[in-house]
């Protein structure tokens, strides 16, 4: 399985959906992810690559690791996968 | 119905190891919160904490002792013992029989289980000292200040997290305004800056890894603190019988479920917790000077908290003071109700607004005086003092001036 998708099992899982229904343009809000949702989603995706992501709920948007879509995420596991070999 | 008032105060936490060290830290607007240093930190994203330095348990205590307290009871015996000694009660014949204890923790004897498990797990080792299970139990601090004390009276343990402590005080504070006690010792305590206890809230990622800047614009999380707050409330009969020095009067509380969700919390809920106190106290909310906030510095908590201020006290809410000490001395969790009342006491009785320190930038989402940075004198009649735990769970507290 891809990096990609990986991580759309993981938030589909999330969201309570069929992968099918999750598409790279998909933000977790339209996927109906909660605040909490998303620690859970990015827990899972540190565990699943085993890497750490720099985020803090309380600055979603402050950190490099872009959550405004499925397709931002990719990219941000892929850099930090990278990183790590 | 009884007057409540409070006779006597104790405290250690990173502020300082009594009350008076605490309140000359709060008047100075000086920060508690520093690297963690304990085992295994370096394996820790969230680094800091308002750790209590100095705090020697040998000397203080014997060896059968320690192998009964944890940390967190020691830090509630300290706490109480200068409380009732301040007090000036020695609890005997019908004053003990009918006296107690009730205090609050979240996490109990977190550094025991931490310990122990770390020796059956890590360790490999199949057997652990007799007396863990009594250490580690959340109601042995309320236990052993009341075998220390003499107090036989009703003697409980109070658990609702982040509000555990006001929860407790508000019960004490029933129990005297009843009739049911002429005395109650009452506070909270804390200790979960051990791995095991920061790595749980490292989880929720909600924790800063620089500083706690409660109603600032560029907060970014809360920071633990740990230690304890004791306080004797009394009988106001009962203690101007015996001329006690009497530090203020506890006046009302309201307890609310928000009945929403586990960690978001609700403004309605608090809004709820601090209309029904100023209910219960019979004021009007024209008279309160100064809330203690609870203020935790994550985004949620404290955009939540002056909504729901501004929504009970309306035109009120821009005249009244608001601040969080958690800045100072952390976020004691399931203590640190009992040591934000100490705020509320230096307000009511020397006039001294405890601060908002770390404040760097306003938020248009908490518009209110937060006493930002630096203490302020001002005259307050009335006082309250907010907690907001997980779980949708509230209480505040009212006091005023004696």
């Amino acid at each position: 399985m891809s990096i990609q998708d990986r991580v759309i099992a993981i938030i589909a899982e999330q969201a309570v959906l069929e992968p099918s229904d999750v598409t790279p343009e998909s933000s977790l809000d339209e996927l109906g992810i909660s605040s909490l949702g998303l620690v859970e989603s990015i827990f899972a995706i540190e565990e699943e690559f085993d890497i750490s992501i720099p985020f803090n709920a309380n600055e979603p948007g402050a950190s490099d690791f872009d959550i405004s879509s499925v397709a931002a995420i990719v990219r941000g596991i892929e850099s930090l996968v990278a990183e790590k070999a | 119905m009884k007057r409540v008032v409070i006779t006597g105060a104790g405290t250690i936490n990173a502020l300082g190891h009594s009350v008076p060290e605490t309140l000359d830290a709060m008047r100075e607007g000086r920060c508690g919160i520093g690297d963690l240093d304990f085992r295994d930190v370096d394996r820790l994203a969230i680094r800091i904490g308002g750790q209590v330095r100095g705090f020697e348990a040998e000397g203080r205590f014997n060896r059968q002792q320690m192998t009964l307290y944890d940390r967190f009871t020691q830090f509630t015996l300290a706490a109480a013992q200068e409380a009732i000694t301040q007090s000036g009660l020695e609890f005997q014949g019908d004053l003990a029989a009918r006296s107690g204890v009730v205090l609050g923790t979240a996490g109990g004897g977190v550094s025991t289980w931490d310990d122990n498990y770390r020796a059956v797990y890590e360790e490999g080792k199949n057997r652990v000292h007799p007396f863990v299970v009594p250490k580690l139990m959340n109601n042995a601090a309320a236990s052993h200040v009341s075998m220390e004390h003499n107090l036989k009276g009703p003697s409980f343990t109070v658990s609702t997290a982040c509000a555990s402590s006001n929860h407790a005080m508000a019960q004490a504070f029933a129990m005297v305004r009843s009739g049911m006690a002429p005395a109650m010792v009452t506070g909270g305590s804390e200790s979960m800056l051990c791995f095991g206890g920061v790595k749980a809230w490292e989880g929720l990622r909600v924790m800063s890894k620089d500083a706690c800047r409660p109603f600032s614009l560029n907060r970014n999380g809360m920071v633990q603190g740990e230690g304890a707050g004791v306080f004797v409330f009394e009988d106001y009969d009962h203690a101007r019988a015996r001329g006690a020095d009497i530090l203020c009067e506890v006046i009302g509380f309201a307890m609310s479920s928000d009945a929403a969700d586990i960690v978001m919390p609700s403004k309605q809920g608090a809004a709820r917790a601090m209309a029904g106190a100023l209910a219960d106290a019979r004021i009007d909310r024209s008279e309160v000077g100064y809330i203690n906030a609870h203020g935790t510095g994550t985004t949620a908590n404290d955009k939540t908290e002056c909504a729901a201020v501004a929504d009970v006290f309306g035109p009120q809410a821009d005249k009244l003071m608001i601040s969080s000490t958690k800045s100072m001395h952390g976020h004691l969790i399931g203590g640190t109700g009992a040591v934000e009342l100490l705020a509320c006491i230096m307000a009511l009785r020397d006039g001294v607004i405890a601060p908002t320190i770390g404040y760097e930038e306003p938020d248009p989402e908490c518009a209110l005086d937060v006493v930002p940075n630096t203490a302020r004198e001002a005259k307050v009649t009335v006082a309250l003092s907010n907690a907001f735990a997980f779980g949708g769970l509230n209480a505040v507290l009212a006091l005023r001036r004696v």
